[in-house]
């Protein structure tokens, strides 16, 4: 087979080069079955199985190759319908259906992103370009909503510390703001005042520059769906998912701790880090178990939930500090 | 409007067989696994909502009665009613099951800690007696005035029901749809408060 890839990475199939359902099902039906039989079946089966899904006909593919760090082996991914039809981006609603109903008025080209504030080169970047600013990988994470709900998605991206090196933050920058689109044009849920528009979320500089911070333009082989933050949203895998800023346009490193979307709302509710932490309830509803989406049915006990969902390896950013306080 | 016996008894089994629609949509939505990403979710949600729209539905029965002058509506009330409590029950069943797995601890502790659960559940709680009590039998047996008195519950109840939704929905700042029905319900008690009143002027002037 002729891979053609585009320097940017973008593949633009030709209709007539797409593979009907039909064929692509009995196919992943033959693998599976030659799977089960072999004698490295049940690694294969698992392979076979954790391929990306049949997806948005007429999707862009987005390529990357899989980093084996966050290959995530022992989670089933979410199904793709799913992840695509339950979102919180309140820019579009704020039922989880509401996103995949009206984002389709969301243009992402031409988009830019402004890379300003404590930095000593500020720039705006055209989305194509910010692609290929470092080579993307797929990443699959897990996802946890603070509302108890839990999701596994492969994401595709690379490490936000890529672009931090190349703007060089001053020694005065020790925070990053990201500011989502703010346009009623295209994003009719803004007409609402559910929230402080435009949407703000931020990390301490030492959070971004952490490896799992994850840059994101694509999901499932594909670029990234309008409802789920198109062109390029953050991937925070430790923190609960209303941190991941969305369809960002600005990215700002900042002296002080700037006010974020749903901390300016509820307070005492929503906390600066809110960190994944099954062991700090929300003032309305425990933390401690979560329900994952599209496995776990309606006769299945939820799961519990791991402390940074799972991911010890961002402790270390928070030593001495306690986390009951700072949630 | 006047309506036959067989009127409104066929409008009766009409009502009761549409009124069964929302249960057997969600029970072919649950065999067909169209529940959407978050099965739960939906059945809590869908019949959270049924239930509000029955109370208030039964709730507009004597405004209704009295201002389209529809007498005969007032048989159709217990069975609105009946519905609501029918949703209620399975909105109540859906969280001890789905959510708790009839825990009773745990889901005790869930009431407690989450201030609309609390309200929903005190108001589920209070609907039990009216339900209960609902049966011609029964209101021999407490005699009309008592079982009036006791009927009267549900004007607390359905406001606690859309407290429920309101702080349930605050949370993700989108009250739109509690404060319709607050709206309605105001109404809909607000119009009794005013022709009480009006009711007691006339017979403090015929005095």
């Amino acid at each position: 087979m002729l891979i053609k890839i585009r320097p940017d990475g973008i593949d633009l199939p030709l209709s007539s080069e797409i593979t009907p359902r039909a064929v692509f099902e009995s196919r992943r039906d033959f693998i599976r079955q030659l799977a089960v039989g072999s004698i490295a079946g049940t690694s294969l089966y698992e392979m076979a199985n954790r391929e990306a899904f049949a997806q948005t006909p007429g999707a862009q593919k987005l390529a990357a190759g899989a980093n084996p760090a966050y290959a995530l082996m022992s989670e089933k991914k979410t199904p793709y319908k799913d992840a695509t039809t339950y979102n919180n981006f309140y820019e579009f609603g704020t039922d989880k259906s509401e996103p995949a109903q009206n984002s389709g008025t969301l243009k992402t080209r031409p988009w830019t992103v402004t890379i300003d504030g404590e930095v000593k080169k500020p720039m705006t970047l055209d989305i194509d370009s910010l692609i290929k600013l470092a080579p993307l990988e797929e990443r699959i994470y897990r996802l946890r909503c603070v509302e108890g709900w839990s999701m596994v998605i492969p994401w595709i991206g690379y490490s936000l510390s890529n672009l931090i090196k190349k703007v060089e933050p001053t020694s005065n920058a020790r925070y990053v703001e990201f500011i989502t689109l703010d346009d009623k044009k295209q994003m009719p849920g803004l007409r609402s005042p559910v929230l402080e528009w435009p949407y703000v979320e931020g990390l301490r500089l030492d959070e971004a520059n952490h490896p799992l911070a994850l840059l994101t333009f694509g999901m499932y082989g594909e670029v990234l769906p309008n409802q789920n933050g198109a062109p390029v949203r953050i991937a925070l895998p430790w923190k609960y998912g209303f941190k991941s800023a969305k369809s960002i346009v600005k990215i700002r490193f900042l002296k002080d701790q700037p006010r974020t979307a749903w901390n300016i709302t509820a307070p005492h509710e929503y906390g600066f880090y809110s960190n994944v932490n099954p062991d700090v309830d929300h003032p309305r509803w425990s933390q401690a178990t979560e329900r994952r989406i599209g496995e776990d049915g309606l006769f299945a006990r939820k799961r519990k939930t791991l402390m940074f969902n799972g991911y010890s390896e961002v402790a270390s950013l928070y030593s001495g500090m306690d986390l009951k306080k700072f949630f | 409007m006047a309506l036959s016996q067989k009127h409104v008894s066929w409008l009766k089994g009409l009502i009761f067989i549409l009124a069964l629609l929302p249960f057997f949509r969600l029970v072919v939505f649950t065999i067909l696994d169209k529940l959407g990403a978050n099965p739960v979710e939906f059945i809590t949600r869908n019949t959270g909502d049924w239930t509000l729209y029955f109370l208030c539905i039964a709730l507009a029965v004597t405004p209704a009665r009295k201002l389209l002058n529809f007498p005969w509506l007032l048989k159709l009330r217990r069975m609105l009613g009946l519905y609501g409590f029918f949703y209620a029950t399975l909105h109540f069943l859906t969280f001890l099951w789905f959510d708790h797995f009839f825990d009773l601890q745990d889901m005790w502790k869930d009431v407690l800690k989450r201030p609309f659960i609390t309200v929903g559940f005190i108001a589920f709680v209070a609907l039990v007696p009216l339900a209960l009590t609902s049966t011609n039998g029964m209101i021999k047996r407490l005699g009309g005035k008592r079982w009036q008195l006791l009927h009267k519950l549900v004007y607390v109840i359905v406001p606690l029901g859309v407290l429920h939704y309101y702080w349930m929905k605050s949370g993700k700042h989108d009250l739109m749809q509690p404060l319709i029905f607050a709206a309605v319900v105001a109404t809909l008690l607000l119009a009794r408060l005013w022709w009480h009143w009006s009711a007691q002027s006339r017979t403090q002037a015929s005095a």
